[in-house]
């Protein structure tokens, strides 16, 4: 639990020191620094969750027999199910080739990344920092780059399907003439609520999980420095602090959920005509 | 915010497990759900048709065994008519082997009472050949008196 930032305290740090190094990435920079500046920890932990999620069920599906499945095939065929369900109720089109395996890696990706915010952050980052890592944060999610990136490349995959599906000709026209109609006075109106559809959709994509992660990681970080100020507030920060945790794994469930759906909503979206 | 080189790396990262997910982990998890449905359906329908085989095959059996219980009636009808027919045959038959034995019986007897008869008349005549010729001794001439005598025996 939280009881060891009473450890911390001894160091002599500020609570703005403590949160603040918590929050510290381990940049890398790449030449200029700036935008060429390379997250060590968020990339590091992300791919190595990707390989490992992915792999795991990669494993499990080279195995899949048709017979009676094992427990570990069941678990995995449940999980399958589930994400191919949600698909088949949003996406009317050929959801194997493409979208449903999407949304399995998003989901579960995205899954892991958020249930890298159980670990405690200080056992964690006493780890790393024994590693030689001064500064490693654990979760990829809150991070504004890994959302940031899958929502941009969703968006990319949704521009992509919208012209695959109505051609880059329909595409435009969908742009000017959707959703008031097609007589030309209301051409910039139309392409006003798309340009603002368009930017919104990655936004809110992304930030709503960056934001949920984000709030998650500070609100350990405080009940840690407030488990630094005693026994009443180490008791205190325990209790709050499983609380917060348990009340953290819907929160991971619900966000790598809600990114899915949102990933699949889009894609959908883009393959139907206005 | 600090947005950087970061999303890049990770909106790669992100591609090539979308790309790894397509291609090595859904198909094979899809082939293995869809076999399995398609053989439990099929499971489901051969019982259906199992039970409804079943069914058929019970009337068929019910309708055999009515059939040959009916068979058994008629034939163990058939064969007590068949005994009743031998027994009156058999019946018929005694009496008429019992009249020819008596038939027969009488014929015999009718013949052994002739051939008595026979012997008889034959004693009788010598007989009385050897007391007339006691009785007339040399007076009768037995030739003479052969002719008339035997017409005598043959009166008796």
């Amino acid at each position: 639990m939280t009881t060891e930032h009473a450890q911390q305290a001894e160091h002599a740090l500020t609570p703005s020191n403590y949160i603040a190094h918590h929050l510290t990435f381990n940049a890398h920079p790449l030449g200029d620094g700036g935008f060429w500046t390379l997250h060590v920890d968020t990339l590091v932990t992300s791919v190595v969750l990707g390989l490992l999620v992915m792999g795991l069920v990669w494993w499990v599906a080279r195995g899949a027999t048709a017979g009676v499945p094992t427990k570990r095939q069941a678990f995995v065929e449940l999980v399958f199910g589930f994400v191919d369900d949600q698909v088949k109720n949003i996406f009317h089109g050929d959801r194997h080739s493409f979208i449903a395996p999407t949304a399995l890696t998003v989901f579960l990706w995205v899954f892991a990344m958020n249930a890298m915010d159980f670990l405690p952050v200080d056992i964690f980052a006493k780890f790393m920092h024994s590693l030689g890592f001064d500064t490693w944060r654990a979760v990829p999610t809150s991070d504004i780059n890994t959302t940031f990136a899958l929502a941009l490349a969703v968006w990319f995959l949704m521009i992509f399907f919208s012209i695959k599906a109505k051609g880059l000709g329909g595409w435009i026209h969908e742009l000017f003439c959707s959703p008031f109609g097609s007589k030309i006075w209301v051409w910039p109106a139309n392409f006003l609520f798309n340009m603002i559809e368009y930017v919104s959709k990655p936004l809110s994509h992304s930030l709503r999980l960056f934001g949920n992660m984000y709030a998650g990681e500070v609100i350990f970080l405080l009940l840690g420095l407030w488990a630094a100020t005693g026994l009443t507030g180490t008791v205190a920060a325990a209790v709050l602090g499983a609380g917060w945790s348990i009340f953290h794994i819907l929160i991971v469930a619900l966000q790598a959920f809600i990114f899915m759906m949102l990933t699949v909503v889009y894609l959908a979206m883009a393959h139907e005509s206005h | 915010m600090n947005i950087n080189f970061t999303l890049v790396a990770q909106a790669i990262a992100f591609a090539v497990l979308i790309w790894f997910t397509v291609k090595f982990v859904w198909p094979p998890l899809l082939k293995a759900i869809e076999t399995r449905q398609k053989e439990i359906a099929d499971g489901l329908a051969a019982a259906q048709e199992g039970r409804s085989a079943l069914e058929v095959a019970a009337k068929k059996s019910e309708a055999t065994l009515n059939e040959a219980k009916q068979k058994a009636t008629e034939i163990i009808g058939q064969a007590e008519k068949r005994a009743t027919q031998i027994v009156e045959e058999a019946k018929t038959n005694a009496k008429v082997e019992g009249d020819r034995i008596i038939a027969g019986a009488k014929a015999e007897i009718d013949q052994e009472v002739n051939r008595a008869k026979e012997g008889l008349r034959a004693q009788v005549s010598s007989l009385a050949v050897a007391g007339a010729e006691k009785i007339l001794r040399k007076e009768i001439d037995a030739k003479a008196h052969s002719d008339m005598l035997s017409k005598l025996a043959a009166e008796l």
